[in-house]
């Protein structure tokens, strides 16, 4: 009971009665929450946190800030406009702080974060590490930057080397949304393109690819799922379950399927050497056409299931009366029926486009080189490069993006307009 | 065939209509259908021979199904999938039916905010969510372990419950819930023998959808689990990465066959509740 009723109501209740019922509202209230309550924590522990955590990791890195800490506070009082190198009490406090990383063995992570920020630093600083551990300490602390310059004919005289310590050192970075963008921070510290672009283009490639499926998807979706929609019901029904045997299907079922009607000596090829059509084989695995056409198939479903049962719901006169007040089929049908399919049109789109701009598994299969999309860039920096601020990066950017479709979706359309079967 | 004030054009279109519709659902059917004589293939190959072309019986041949069988991976595979199909479920199923409930309750404060935060992990892509899984779920020592690959598969599941369990209590009258308590039945003696029967159609269907989300989920596995706790999709995708070998078509059918059992059961709960439903 909401509280206008309640105050409607009051004249002829006493006061007594208000309260009981309030209470009574209240534990009504608290009931609905402890049965929600048990999954709100369930999906906040095992799923929103550790979402959470990639987001955050994608902009705070203390790595070098707990290796090198000292030489940080130090690096502060340093202007790296100068042209110069920081002072010799800087050195000296740089130098004991890497003969002990060298001594702790994790010199080696020094040298790759800051190989990461300035490349080729890495060998110089491993070089180091090794010379300094076998150096004594006490000589170290009076001219332990002479012998930091002396090493690999004065490698450590060039500012930008300390330019780069010094911005690996921030604890909170925007180091990876740059590098996910294809921009860098050059030595005066302003935000510049990268000569090469490769994230940027990806994404771009992964919307592209994402967009062509969602069309192939309209375009062979919507006449079925019209003809299913206007066949008899008995009909219709056993002709679902072609649809929903798919749906139910793994996604690795039907990559496999895929891989063995597409291969060089796949049944496709060796179909069309049969009959003559062709005399060799043709090469459609590990492309982009092979990821377009496999995740068309794959993602069918979800546009007909959301098309058909908006279909189902349009009532038959409308085009009727359209045609009977002198109509021609074909505008007829374009301004009076597809209007009204829109809402599982778009219901469809925004699946299907959801869905396949983060697809990982079947890209990784079938798409070779040049198929590859935006998740696959992702789970390559997590497992081979081991550079998980830039995977955190770049995950942040496309769960972005996805946000903002879904958000212009709900703006649109409505969000809870969309139904499964 | 059509009625007889259809002109020529007309019949024209509702001829291509059929062709195309037709190919639309040859074009979903065929790369389903085409691993199961493939499957049977004597020969290592991911291709119809000679033999199996001309009927020869000897070009056909069980052996990939018996490899199955002695190939140790792939039985620690299938009882991998099994064990953590199930639990997820288990967890998915109890804790979204009660969710949805809370949820359908006009009394639910946010209940926007709440179905949108407990419907995101459908909506995440995987590989964000397996990307973040694995960095937290390392960090607690839950990576390579089966509870770690249980609780991420449960998430995974809830917002399937939750969606059909949902539906199933739009049509629910809370009225039932007030006679069954003026009559003097417990709480959860009116959940178990008044709610429960009116939304098992719905709670069975989101722990099937719920038993398959984990059943096929790869991209999670892949990240968040050992070697210990490899499952049949992954052994397929690991299998399909090193060394393509028609074991893998065997497996595929196998699946298929698993898939094609869930449908039946999912088409027959709801047409059984839609009876009940309409009386008819």
């Amino acid at each position: 009971m909401s509280a206008a009723t309640l105050n409607s109501v009051s004249q002829s209740l006493s006061a007594q009665e208000i309260k009981e019922s309030k209470r009574n509202l209240k534990r009504r209230k608290l009931l609905a929450i402890l049965f929600v309550a048990p999954l709100v924590f369930f999906i906040l522990a095992a799923f929103v946190a550790p979402i959470g955590t990639m987001l955050y990791r994608s902009f705070y890195h203390p790595t070098v800030a707990q290796l090198v800490p000292e030489t940080l506070t130090q690096l502060e009082r340093w202007d790296s406009q100068s042209g110069a190198i920081p002072d010799k009490k800087t050195l000296i406090t740089f130098t004991l702080e890497l003969k002990q990383l060298a001594k702790a063995r994790t010199a080696g992570k020094l040298a790759e974060e800051i190989n990461r920020a300035l490349p080729g630093s890495s060998s110089l600083i491993k070089f180091s590490a090794r010379k300094l551990k076998k150096l004594d300490e006490q000589l170290l602390a009076n001219n332990g930057d002479q012998r930091l310059l002396e090493f690999k004919k004065g490698k450590w005289g060039d500012p930008d080397l300390w330019q780069a310590i010094k911005q690996s050192g921030s604890v909170f970075t925007d180091r990876y949304y740059l590098t996910a963008l294809d921009l860098k921070r050059d030595s005066s510290g302003s935000i510049v393109q990268r000569d090469t672009k490769i994230y940027l283009k990806l994404y771009w490639k992964s919307l592209k690819i994402a967009l062509y499926i969602t069309l192939l998807t309209i375009l062979i979706g919507f006449p079925l799922s019209y003809y299913l929609a206007t066949a008899k019901t008995k009909t219709a029904n056993i002709l679902m379950v072609f649809v929903l045997l798919p749906f139910w299907t793994s996604l690795l079922v039907r990559t496999t399927s895929w891989i063995a009607l597409l291969q060089t000596n796949g049944v496709v090829n060796s179909t069309l050497q049969s009959l003559h059509i062709i005399s060799d084989p043709l090469e459609m695995l590990y492309s982009q056409f092979s990821t377009i056409l496999a995740m068309t198939h794959i993602l069918l479903p979800f546009m007909i299931l959301p098309l058909y049962s908006v279909m189902k719901g349009i009532d038959p006169s409308y085009y009727r009366a359209a045609l009977s007040l002198g109509g021609k089929p074909i505008p007829a049908f374009i301004r009076i029926y597809m209007p009204m399919t829109l809402p599982g049109i778009s219901a469809g789109s925004l699946l299907v486009f959801i869905i396949s701009i983060g697809y990982y598994i079947t890209p990784a299969l079938v798409g070779g080189t040049d198929g590859q999309m935006i998740s696959n860039i992702i789970a390559f920096h997590m497992q081979s490069s081991n550079n998980w601020e830039l995977a955190a990066a770049l995950g942040s950017l496309l769960l972005g993006l996805i946000i903002i479709i879904y958000w212009i979706y709900d703006r649109l359309v409505g969000v809870s307009n969309i139904k499964l079967g | 065939m059509f009625p007889s004030y259809f002109t020529f054009w007309q019949k024209l279109g509702m001829y291509a209509l059929r062709i195309t519709a037709w190919s639309t659902l040859a074009f979903l059917m065929i790369p389903i259908l085409v691993i199961v004589p493939l499957s049977f293939n004597v020969e290592p190959y991911f291709t119809f021979t000679e033999g199996m072309l001309n009927f020869d019986p000897a070009a056909y041949s069980l052996k990939w199904y018996q490899e199955i069988w002695n190939d140790d991976k792939w039985v620690l595979a299938i009882k991998n999938s099994f064990y953590i199909g199930f639990w997820a479920t288990i967890i998915a199923t109890v804790l979204g039916t009660f969710a949805a409930i809370g949820l359908t309750k006009s009394e639910m404060p946010l209940q926007s905010a709440f179905m949108a935060l407990l419907i995101s992990p459908m909506i995440v892509p995987l590989i964000i969510t397996a990307a973040g899984m694995f960095f937290f779920y390392s960090q607690l020592n839950l990576a390579g372990s089966y509870i770690g690959v249980i609780i991420a598969h449960a998430a995974l599941g809830t917002p399937f419950v939750i969606i059909t369990v949902n539906a199933a209590l739009s049509g629910f009258d809370y009225s039932l819930v007030q006679a069954s308590m003026g009559l003097g039945a417990k709480p959860v003696y009116t959940f178990f023998k008044v709610i429960m029967p009116l939304i098992r159609p719905g709670v069975i269907s989101g722990a099937l959808f719920a038993f398959i989300t984990s059943f096929d989920e790869v991209v999670v596995v892949l990240f968040l689990a050992g070697p210990e706790q490899r499952t049949i999709p992954r052994q397929m995708f690991s299998g399909l990465r090193e060394q393509i070998n028609p074991t893998i078509l065997a497996v595929a059918v196998l699946l298929v066959v698993v898939s094609a059992i869930m449908l039946l059961t999912i088409e027959f709960i709801r047409a059984r509740s839609e009876k009940i439903r309409t009386g008819v």
